[in-house]
């Protein structure tokens, strides 16, 4: 008991003295530093032998800069890096250029980040559709249930394809997924 | 969840463990036990950072490879090697299961020992990693580009294959010995009969440079000891290989005692030059055996086994200058070439003192005829003659030293439970670290090399006790962590390993990482069932053999919904996954098969069997968590009556 009480009596006055002592700051070793430690994740990752994905695909595309940055503004990066399988539809430069005036700009602002991240989100849906499955779905009556909780409607008019009001333009096979590039922005049915 | 509390945890230590630093830091010397001032900061390697060492620890009993990272001691991958891997398919799929064929038939287990890396100019090139199994000899060939197995070579006229597998400096011989002296050829005799009737072989198996296939080229008959361990000679000693054996006394029974009568037992020296001048004049013998040689195509993604029947024999008891003895105290157990070449150490583990030979004298006491006798016509070389110095009383039961780049020996004593650090030409013992828990193997990474990297020990424990949470009577096994740079030793780390981590080799990560494979190219896939697109998935019958033709990718089997099997058939899965993105395997599991799953990488083909008992229809679906829709990736087969007309048909959502 005596022995005990003694060591316990010890350890405080150890503890004291670590106490007592300046504060000393490790480099490492805080939270804080173990995340600036940290790259981006899967979208800092690229190697020369596997097939490009979403984000990569449309990085390469001088006809999509406006969508790229407006998912890096976002912040969703990762969604499209993600193991999917996800359909993108991506509207072009100039699909962005026919918004009123002004909407891109405003989108782009860092208060507006999660309205962005929502109309962004709401071109991404579950699944891999090529134009071939999207007519197939057509036929069948189904929607396409974007990320953003929207059903879009798919119309089949000979060759032309839409999905909610976008014309597809073209399908790419991506290594998690589609990118079918559109002519519209989707804008949420809530909006 | 689980990853969550786990990283919680990690960050609460490492916070513990800084506040224990700075307080250490304060009083200025507290350079004692498991946290010395900064363990866990050299140890601690950050989320999203690398190790700088690759360490390949064998798995020992489990018969496979472990990789973990040092200094972190995380476990990356268990390599199937020997034994079979259900989450990995390895020896249940059709294509590796030619893999574990042996003389015996399929052996699927076996006893992994002894790693080492190939090497180019003395120095590890990170190319292959070999591996012996004990129980039934064989040596593998892993590649250190895809991480497999990619070859095993059975080897014949062996029993115990322990003495095995080590690398010599230009990676021209994996060397493989005898640990239990056998009839040979074998035949029926008594056992009493073993002195002089029971012999060893020594297997020098040839690489090809160029990919790494192994050859027997040559083996070396010796007198029935038990050959224990072995390493080549490197710089001035290269093109000797040293072995130590026990049992000169050659005992057939209780060897504890029988086998531990002999005041020295001896350090085998062969001069494997020497060999292939015999070879080559035409002095060796060829003996009928049989043994399998399995090889995995990367191409194919296929194994295959072929039966050998024949080795080339040379005889070391009438062959002159091919084998020497060297006297070694005590039934030698650890035989260790310093970087330089020049000194053989042997650790008599039941000698007071460790033994060192020197190669200049050895050659000196050759060409000078200093002999004590022979035995079964093998000269013995005289003790003093040879006898580079002694490391007087270093500790209890020596039995392996790996070296660093300064001059510096490290010997594991399993009886003391301890490493010592000692200097080579002065025999000095310099300091001594308890590892608590019977060591066996220490290991410096490029240990078997004229360039170790001096940084790290890792000692290879053969039992933990009370080191980590108990988990009933079967406990980890464990690895400890040393740093080695300073004039004193520092324990760093404890990491807890798969059992039995027996030995291990180690290389810069830089050496490594770069060449890893990240995925199989489709156009390169030479499987004869491969199927490179869903147009061309189909259904075969063949009699009662039913081909399934299948592809994968995210997030769908092609076909998924198959009819017309019939009871009795037996159904071949032939499974293509189609992604062509790193890290996107897919898995595939049937219910009632008697096997495994597959676990196939991407642009790689994989085969089951599946033989349906019952009437109904079937699920299969993925077992590897592919994507968001992972849960959706699955499929159905109707299986009918051995009589029935249920026409044979394969669908993906109805087309």
């Amino acid at each position: 008991m005596i022995k005990k009480t003694a060591i316990f009596f010890v350890m405080i006055l150890l503890i004291s003295a670590c106490n007592s002592g300046e504060n000393q700051e490790s480099a490492r070793g805080t939270s804080d530093n173990f995340e600036k430690n940290t790259p981006k994740g899967q979208a800092s990752y690229s190697d020369d032998v596997s097939a490009k994905n979403i984000l990569q695909v449309a990085m390469s595309s001088p006809d999509h800069t406006t969508l790229v940055a407006a998912v890096q503004a976002a912040g969703i990066e990762h969604v499209l890096v993600n193991a999917g399988p996800l359909t993108v539809f991506a509207p072009t430069n100039a699909a962005f250029d026919a918004l009123p005036e002004g909407t891109v700009e405003t989108l782009l602002k860092p208060e507006n980040k999660s309205k962005l991240a929502f109309i962004l989100t709401n071109h991404a849906a579950p699944g891999s559709f090529n134009i071939k499955a999207l007519k197939k779905e057509a036929r069948k009556g189904r929607k396409i249930y974007t990320a953003a909780g929207d059903y879009l409607e798919i119309v089949v008019d000979g060759d032309n394809v839409t999905v909610g009001g976008a014309k597809i333009l073209a399908t790419i096979q991506t290594s998690n997924g589609v990118i079918n590039v559109v002519d519209k922005v989707i804008l949420p049915s809530g909006n | 969840m689980k990853t969550l509390i786990k990283l919680f945890i990690l960050f609460a230590a490492a916070g513990f463990l800084v506040i224990l630093t700075s307080c250490g830091q304060n009083g200025k010397n507290s350079k004692s036990g498991a946290l010395t001032s900064n363990a866990a900061e050299r140890v601690f390697v950050p989320p999203g950072e690398h190790d700088e060492f690759y360490a390949f620890i064998s798995g020992g009993f489990s018969g496979q490879l472990a990789i973990y990272g040092l200094p972190s001691g995380r476990l990356f991958k268990i390599i199937p090697v020997f034994a079979l891997d259900g989450e990995k398919a390895y020896g249940f799929n059709e294509e590796t299961k030619p893999m574990l064929q042996t003389s015996y038939g399929f052996v699927p287990w076996d006893d992994a020992h002894h790693p080492d890396l190939s090497q180019t100019n003395g120095e590890i090139d990170g190319r292959w990693c070999f591996i012996n199994a004990n129980n039934t000899p064989r040596i593998a060939r892993i590649s250190l580009k895809t991480f497999e197995t990619e070859e095993i070579i059975e080897i014949p006229n062996s029993a115990g294959n322990h003495s095995s597998s080590f690398v010599t400096e230009n990676s021209e011989y994996v060397i493989a010995g005898t640990r239990f002296s056998v009839p040979i050829p074998q035949k029926d005799i008594s056992i009493d009969e073993y002195k002089g009737n029971f012999k060893a072989t020594l297997s020098f198996i040839k690489i090809d440079p160029k990919d790494g296939k192994m050859d027997i080229a040559f083996q070396i008959l010796m007198p029935g000891f038990d050959y224990d361990l072995t390493h080549p000679g490197r710089g001035k000693s290269h093109g000797w290989m040293f072995f130590t054996t026990y049992n000169t006394e050659e005992a057939n029974t209780l060897l504890e005692v029988n086998a531990s009568q002999n005041d020295k037992d001896f350090i085998a020296a062969i001069n494997w030059k020497k060999a292939e001048e015999y070879i080559k004049a035409g002095k060796f013998k060829k003996m009928r055996t049989k043994y399998a040689h399995n090889e995995y195509d990367e191409n194919t993604h296929t194994a295959t086994s072929t039966m050998r029947k024949e080795v080339k024999i040379l005889d070391a008891s009438v062959l002159p200058g091919l084998v020497y003895f060297l006297p070694t105290p005590k039934s030698p157990h650890g035989c260790d070439v310093d970087p330089s070449g020049e000194y053989i150490v042997g650790a008599g583990k039941l000698a007071a003192s460790l033994t060192v030979h020197s190669f200049t004298k050895m050659l000196k006491a050759i060409e000078d005829k200093k002999f004590d006798g022979e035995a079964y016509g093998i000269p013995i070389l005289n003790f003093d003659a040879i006898n580079a110095g002694t490391v007087v009383q270093p500790g209890l039961g020596p039995l392996h030293t790996e070296f660093d780049d300064k001059g510096y020996a490290y010997t594991s004593f399993f009886i003391s439970s301890e490493v010592v650090k000692w200097q080579l030409g002065t025999w000095k013992v310099i300091d001594r670290k308890p590892t608590y828990y019977s060591v066996g193997h220490v290991m410096i990474p490029g240990g078997n090399s004229r360039k170790p990297f001096g940084k790290y020990l890792v000692a290879l424990n053969k039992i933990t006790k009370d080191r980590f949470l108990p988990t009933g009577p079967e406990v980890c096994q464990s690895a400890q962590l040393y740093d080695i740079t300073g004039d004193k030793m520092e324990l760093l780390l404890d990491f807890p390993t798969i059992g039995e981590p027996h030995y291990a080799a180690a290389a810069p990560a830089s050496l490594i990482a770069p060449n890893s494979q990240k995925i199989y190219r489709l156009e390169d896939n030479k499987h004869p069932y491969a199927t490179k697109s869903e147009r061309e998935t189909k259904v075969v019958r063949k009699g009662k053999e039913v081909h399934i033709y299948m592809t994968t990718i995210r997030s769908h089997f092609a076909p998924d919904n198959i009819e017309g099997i019939k009871v009795g058939d037996k159904v071949y899965f032939h499974v293509t996954n189609l992604e062509q993105d790193y890290d996107v395997p897919h898995g595939i599991a049937m219910i009632g098969a008697n096997t495994s799953e597959l676990l196939i990488m991407p642009g790689q083909t994989e085969t089951f069997v599946w033989e349906p008992k019952q009437v109904g229809v079937w699920p299969f679906y993925c077992t590897d968590f592919c994507s968001a829709l992972h849960q959706e990736m699955q499929g159905y087969v109707r299986v009918s009556p051995r009589g029935s007309n249920t026409p044979l048909k394969w669908s993906l959502d109805g087309e």
